[in-house]
C-alpha cells in the first residue's frame, strides 16, 4: 500500500481577507485512509477544498494523483469523489433521482439501487431533499461520493449529526472502500473516528500539520503509556526495574500505588504480574492507561479537541 | 418520517457489499450525455416548482385569457388578443431566461448545488450549456401554450416567422446573461426578491399588457431601450402589423445579451 502519494500538498498557503486559514501547511497522503484531524477552524476545509480544485493556493503546491487540482481539473474531476460538509443537492430533488444523475456522469458508475438500499436510503421514496433527515442528507452526500467508482475520495466531516449508529454504518462503508483499493480522505474532529478508520493521520493545528503518523505512532509519540497498580507498600521498585525492558520506569507514587511506564505491551504486563509472584505480592487495581489522541492533541497544542 | 425508521433503514442497509464492489473504474461520461441528462434534471426541477409553475405558467396564461376576454387595458384598434399574445409571449420568455433562471440557480447556489457539481465531470460550460437548453425547452413549451390559447381566443397572427424566432432566441440571450449575473452575485434571497420585482416593473413598463404610447415621451424613449420592451414591441411589429426585419430591436436585445452574458461571465461566482 506504500505506493506513490495520492495527495502531495507542500508549503500551502490560503489567505481569506487577512485572515490566514492555512499557513504552510505539508501534507502527503498515500493509499488507504487518511484523517486530517483538527478542532473547528484549523484549517481542515480549507485544505481539503484546495485538493479538490475549489481554492487556488496563495503560496505552495498541490498535487492530487500526481495532478494540479486547478489547472488540471478536467483531467481529475472524473477520478475523485467528493463529499462536501452539507448540501451539494436540488433540494426539489428526490435521493434516488439525485444519485442518478451523478451516475450519469459517470462512464462506469455503481448500481445505483444496490448503493442506496447499501446506505439505507431506500426508505426516502418520493422525499425531496430538503424534507430528508439530516442523517439522510448525509449519506445521500456519501453515495454522490463513491457512485462514479472513483480512486480517490474526499468526505469532509462524514459523520457530523450522525446517531451512533448511522456513524458505524458510514465507518464500514469507508472500510469496504478501502478494502476495494479506493484511498480515502477524511477530515474530522472526533478523536475516535480517527483512532477507528485511519491508517495515517494528520493533526492539524492553527493552518499547519503538527503531526502525522498511524494512530498507533502518534500515541507512541507523546507521554508515554502508563500501567498502575497497587500492592504493600515498600516494595523493592529497584528489583522491578531491573526486570523490565530498558526504557521503562517504575515509581512507588504514593505508599502501596505503583506506577510504571514505557512501552506498555502485554509481555511488560506478564513480567510486572509474573515479578509481583516471584515476591509474594498481590498486584490490586491493576490498569493500563493507553495514551489516545485526545491526549497527544492536548500535549501538542495545550488545549482540549473540541473546545 | 420519524427517526426510527430510518435507523432501521441504516440498520437494514448495513450488511456487507460484495468484494471489489468499489473497485475503481472511474471515468466521464460522454460530454453529449452528460449535458443532456443535467438539462433533463434541470427542467425537471422547474416543473416540479410550484412558484416557477406561476411565473412561467399560470401568470401569463391568465393575463392572455383574463386581458382578452374583459376590456381593462386599452390594447388599440384591432382585437385585444392581436395586441396580448405577442406581449405574453415576451413576457414567457422573460419570466423563464430572466425570473425563474434567476431564482432558481441563486438558491443552487445558496445550497452548494453549483459547488457540488463543479467537481463532477460536467465542465462548467456544460451545466451553462444545458441550463441554457432546460432554458429553451421550457420557452416552446410557453410559446405553444400560448399559441393555441391566443389561436382558441381568434389571434391572427401575421408576419416573418423567422424574425419572430431570431427575437425570441436573442430575448432568451439577453434575458439569461441578466438572470445569471443577478443569481450569481447576490444572496439567494436577495435575487429572489429583486427578479420578482423586476418582473413586475417590466411587466407594466416593458410594452407587454400596457402600450408603451401610455407613457410620456421622454418616459418611453428610456422604456423602450429596455430588452422587454425591445422584444414585446419587436413582436408585435412583427404579428400584428406584419412588419419585416425589426432591425431596431435585434439591435437593442443584442447589445444586452452581449453585455449581460459578458458581466454574467465576468462577475458570476460559484459559491
Amino acid at each position: 500500500m506504500r505506493s506513490d502519494p495520492v495527495v502531495q500538498v507542500s508549503g500551502l498557503v490560503k489567505r481569506y481577507g487577512g485572515k490566514t486559514a492555512v499557513d504552510g501547511l505539508d501534507l502527503v497522503a498515500r493509499a488507504g485512509i487518511t484523517a486530517v484531524l483538527g478542532p473547528n477552524g484549523a484549517g481542515k476545509t480549507t485544505t481539503v477544498e484546495s485538493c479538490e480544485g475549489y481554492r487556488r493556493p496563495d503560496a505552495g503546491t498541490v498535487r492530487v494523483l500526481g495532478l494540479d487540482p486547478v489547472r488540471e481539473a478536467s483531467a481529475l474531476r472524473p477520478r475523485i469523489g467528493v463529499m462536501l460538509q452539507s448540501g451539494g443537492v436540488y433540494s426539489g430533488a428526490r435521493a434516488d433521482e439525485m444519485l442518478k444523475h451523478v451516475a450519469r456522469l459517470h462512464a462506469h458508475p455503481l448500481d445505483v439501487a444496490a448503493l442506496i438500499e447499501r446506505l439505507g436510503l431506500g426508505s426516502c421514496g418520493r422525499t425531496t431533499y430538503r424534507r430528508l433527515s439530516g442523517g439522510q442528507q448525509q449519506r445521500l452526500a456519501l453515495a454522490m461520493a463513491v457512485v462514479g467508482r472513483p480512486e480517490l475520495v474526499f468526505l469532509d466531516e462524514p459523520t457530523a449529526g450522525l446517531d451512533p449508529q448511522a456513524r458505524r454504518a458510514t465507518w464500514e462503508l469507508v472500510r469496504e472502500l478501502r478494502a476495494d483499493g479506493v484511498s480515502v480522505i477524511l477530515t474530522t474532529h472526533h478523536m475516535d473516528e480517527a483512532e477507528q478508520l485511519a491508517d495515517d493521520v494528520a493533526i492539524i493545528d492553527a493552518g499547519r500539520v503538527i503531526a502525522q503518523g498511524s494512530p498507533e505512532e502518534l500515541c507512541r509519540g507523546g507521554a508515554e503509556n502508563t500501567l498502575r497498580f497497587g500492592g504493600r507498600p515498600g516494595l523493592d521498585v529497584a528489583s522491578l526495574l531491573k526486570a523490565l525492558p530498558a526504557d521503562s520506569t517504575a515509581v512507588e507514587l504514593t505508599p502501596g500505588s505503583y506506577r510504571v511506564g514505557g512501552k506498555i505491551d502485554p509481555q511488560l504486563l506478564a513480567t510486572v504480574t509474573s515479578w509481583c509472584a516471584q515476591h509474594g505480592v498481590m498486584p490490586e487495581k491493576i490498569s493500563v492507561e493507553r495514551h489516545t489522541l485526545e491526549d497527544v492533541f492536548l500535549e501538542l497544542t495545550g488545549k482540549e479537541l473540541r473546545g | 418520517m420519524s427517526a426510527e425508521t430510518t435507523g432501521t433503514g441504516a440498520a437494514a442497509g448495513a450488511r456487507s457489499t460484495a468484494a471489489g464492489t468499489y473497485a475503481p473504474r472511474p471515468g466521464a461520461a460522454p460530454l453529449p450525455r452528460m449535458i443532456a441528462a443535467q438539462a433533463v434534471l434541470e427542467t425537471k426541477m422547474l416543473l416540479r416548482n410550484g412558484e416557477q409553475l406561476l411565473l412561467t405558467v399560470i401568470i401569463p396564461t391568465l393575463l392572455l385569457v383574463l386581458f382578452s376576454a374583459v376590456d381593462i387595458v386599452d390594447t388599440g384598434d384591432g382585437k385585444a388578443v392581436d395586441f396580448l399574445a405577442p406581449g405574453i409571449l415576451a413576457l414567457a420568455v422573460m419570466s423563464t431566461a430572466f425570473t425563474g433562471q434567476a431564482i432558481a440557480t441563486g438558491f443552487e447556489r445558496r445550497y452548494g448545488v453549483l459547488k457540488r457539481l463543479a467537481v463532477s465531470p460536467l465542465p462548467r460550460w456544460g451545466l451553462m450549456t444545458a441550463k441554457s437548453l432546460s432554458v429553451l425547452v421550457t420557452e416552446i413549451l410557453q410559446v405553444i401554450l400560448v399559441t393555441v390559447i391566443a389561436l382558441a381566443l381568434g389571434w391572427s397572427p401575421h408576419g416573418n416567422p423567422f424574425a419572430v424566432l431570431l427575437l425570441l432566441v436573442l430575448g432568451t440571450a439577453a434575458f439569461s446573461g441578466l438572470g445569471l449575473l443577478m443569481a450569481g452575485t447576490l444572496k439567494a434571497e436577495a435575487t429572489l426578491a429583486a427578479a420578482n420585482l423586476v418582473f413586475l416593473l417590466l411587466l407594466i413598463g416593458g410594452g407587454v399588457i400596457v402600450s408603451l404610447d401610455k407613457f410620456p415621451q421622454g418616459a418611453q424613449d428610456v422604456l423602450g431601450l429596455l430588452p422587454i420592451s425591445a422584444l414585446s414591441e419587436g413582436l408585435r411589429d412583427v404579428l400584428q402589423h406584419g412588419a419585416g426585419m425589426p432591425w431596431g430591436n435585434l439591435g437593442i436585445l443584442a447589445v444586452w445579451a452581449a453585455l449581460g452574458l459578458a458581466a454574467a461571465g465576468r462577475f458570476f461566482r460559484w459559491e
